[in-house]
């Protein structure tokens, strides 16, 4: 039964989608600035961890461990260095600038490792699985996909949550000029959201890495995954991702079967189904602005 | 928009115009500028050159539709790559695979964009900000995966265009030459005179402040809808000149979004907001692309450095530059101030209308 293990394989996917989604949707919802650079940097995660692999030899999933405070750096210092500069100019600045970013970040891994796809080699991980009923196996590369991705978005609700710096950063979501006055410096706020959203974009892009084949240009299609999850889940909602990220997942590996020559087309039509009906997503929450 | 704006008291009248000197001398150069190009292919220019202009010209025509969109309606969008090979794809269907030739094929390619357009804005008005830019790029890629689906448009191979056969290459490259300095003049004179009407004070006013434009009574949803549908067309025109100049249309390089990317940096680098902006940017883009584009991909980097640089600290463009802050006009939109008030009163109050263009002595009221 091909179909259920499609509908599988793609519930497994969303985790991937969730990862992906999940950075998105913290920068937007802490400083309302949507990062067009997002699929471009979860590559340069992907490329980080490949470049680790060939030249120190580490086990590809230890790479992860490096990959994140790099990209955290990485983070950091492009929203203290250029987004929060962007961000105080006029209304299309921040938007503008992302858009020139991806563009940068494109070319230059472009120029750096040609347009070659390339991909993070895991060996028998990689099609290894476990046999659940005859016609359905759940490979053990994408449920530790899935599984990294649920703890992650759990990690990062209860980050937000419960913690000091979270609760700053859902209070400069709330009201900037409210946070500011009860002594809450938002351009470092602003910057730890950020490196917090490339962290995670990183462990998505090595994720991407070891699942499939990647070149430079590949980041377009992953940020439009990311932005479509957001989108389905509902904005605000860290939940609502993850199940936007499972329901795009089925849509992808479906509709891959339905439109093997365009694989996506399904998943954009799911979007724009449920942006028609549902415009405010699966799990609205009120969000300000 | 009136004529006059007039405080509360009476006596005290200001007089107000929109044409300076700067745009009347503006306007005759546009005019011998064209009629120059027009007459080009009889004297000076070569085959060759008018394949070269002719890429420019479309390259004005994008750069003019992402302004009209971004700089006075305030909508970015990265999905305009859909409307060029709406363009190209439908001047292909309608003037071969319909028989309908090539005038009536480039009008009905006009007309499906413009459909198209205003049928997805149903969908992309739902979404707003940088939200909205990504939404209309899905939409962009869903019509291009869509369009590769049917195999009488040439499915994922593509398809070429056979009107011009039978014209000797000579004719041909000159009546597209022709067609795509008529298609600028018609894009920038429509967008000049959209700006001038009621409906461009409306969609400043929607860029600025879009609650506030509401309660003064602008439509904003329609404003909207219409900068959008005529970007649209602009986009499919440049569509249809693609489809000419290169004869064949290949679904991967017309949907392309790197077209958009392109649109982004000529506005960017010319000065948004501008008639004049982006048609400087067309040029500098142009220029760089003929002259600088074989440095290979580090042209792109270049290009994207110069264009953040560009937003963060010279947010007005070359054109901003030459025309020392906005003070130069060659095609005004606005209103400017031709007989200062005299009360202490009214000097402060017409120049508080205008945020972004308080440059005395002109106190121009261009955002009104």
């Amino acid at each position: 039964m091909q179909w259920a293990n499609a509908v599988v394989q793609g519930l497994l996917l969303g985790g991937l989608y969730a990862l992906l989604a999940a950075g998105l949707s913290l920068m937007f919802g802490v400083m309302r600035l949507v990062n067009l650079a997002h699929g471009a940097l979860a590559i340069v995660g992907a490329y980080l961890g490949y470049v680790l692999v060939q030249k120190t030899g580490l086990p590809p999933f230890a790479t992860i461990i490096v990959v994140i405070p790099l990209m955290a750096a990485i983070g950091w210092l492009l929203q203290s260095a250029l987004l929060n500069t962007a961000l105080n100019k006029q209304a299309l600045a921040p938007i503008l600038v992302t858009f020139g970013l991806a563009v940068i970040l494109q070319n230059v891994m472009l120029q750096l490792f040609t347009a070659d796809y390339r991909s993070i080699q895991v060996g028998d991980l990689a099609g290894a699985s476990i046999q659940i009923t005859p016609d359905i196996a759940i490979g053990v590369f994408p449920l530790m996909t899935f599984v990294v991705g649920v703890i992650v978005i759990a990690a990062l609700q209860q980050y937000l949550a419960r913690t000091k710096t979270g609760r700053a950063m859902r209070a400069t979501s709330d009201d900037r000029e409210a946070a500011t006055l009860m002594g809450i410096d938002n351009k470092s706020i602003y910057a730890l959201a950020t490196a917090i959203a490339l962290a995670i974009v990183g462990i998505a892009g090595v994720f991407i890495g070891i699942k499939t084949q990647f070149n430079a240009y590949s980041g377009d299609t992953y940020l439009i995954f990311a932005f479509e999850a957001v989108i389905i889940g509902g904005l605000g909602s860290l939940w609502g991702t993850l199940a936007g990220g499972m329901i795009l997942g089925v849509a992808t590996t479906v509709g891959a079967q339905l439109f093997p020559s365009s694989g996506t087309l399904l998943a954009d039509l799911v979007f724009l189904a449920i942006l028609v009906f549902l415009p405010t997503g699966l799990f609205p929450k009120v969000v300000n602005g | 928009m009136s004529v006059t704006l007039s405080d509360s008291t009476a006596a005290n009248r200001a007089r107000v115009q929109r044409s300076t000197r700067a745009s009347l001398v503006g306007l005759v150069v546009s005019i011998i500028v064209v009629a120059a190009l027009a007459y080009g292919p009889y004297a000076f220019l070569s085959k060759g050159n008018q394949q070269n202009l002719t890429t420019l010209f479309i390259y004005i025509i994008l750069g003019t539709m992402w302004n009209l969109l971004a700089g006075y309606a305030g909508m970015v969008s990265i999905g305009q790559q859909a409307f060029i090979g709406i363009g190209a794809y439908g001047i292909v269907y309608a003037a071969d695979i319909l028989g309908l030739g090539l005038w009536i094929g480039l009008v009905l390619a006009l007309v499906i964009s413009g459909i198209v357009a205003h049928l997805v804005s149903f969908l992309a008005f739902r979404l707003s900000g940088g939200y909205f830019a990504i939404g209309t790029w899905v939409i962009a890629e869903v019509i291009y995966l869509i369009t590769t689906q049917f195999d009488t448009l040439g499915a994922g191979a593509g398809i070429s265009l056979t009107t011009f056969r039978g014209y000797k290459p000579e004719i041909r490259i000159a009546v597209v030459y022709w067609i795509a300095l008529a298609a600028v003049v018609v894009a920038v004179a429509v967008t000049y005179l959209l700006l001038r009407s009621r409906l461009g004070a409306g969609f400043t006013a929607v860029r600025d402040d879009a609650t506030a434009a509401a309660t003064l009574g602008v439509n904003v949803t329609r404003s909207r809808r219409i900068a959008w549908v005529v970007a649209a067309m602009g986009c499919g025109l440049a569509g249809t000149l693609l489809a000419m100049t290169t004869l064949n249309v290949q679904p991967g390089s017309v949907f392309k979004i790197q077209w958009t990317a392109f649109m982004i940096f000529i506005v960017i680098i010319g000065g948004i907001g501008t008639i004049e902006g982006p048609i400087i940017g067309a040029i500098v883009f142009y220029a760089l692309e003929r002259y600088v584009g074989d440095v290979g991909f580090w042209y792109l980097v270049i290009l994207g450095i110069i264009a953040i640089a560009m937003v963060l600290f010279l947010p007005k463009g070359l054109w901003g530059l030459i025309s020392r802050g906005g003070r130069l006009q060659l095609f005004p939109t606005g209103l400017r101030l031709a007989t200062p008030l005299v009360t202490p009163l009214a000097t402060p109050l017409a120049t508080t209308t205008s945020p972004t263009s308080g440059t005395p002595p002109t106190t121009s009221a261009e955002d009104l």
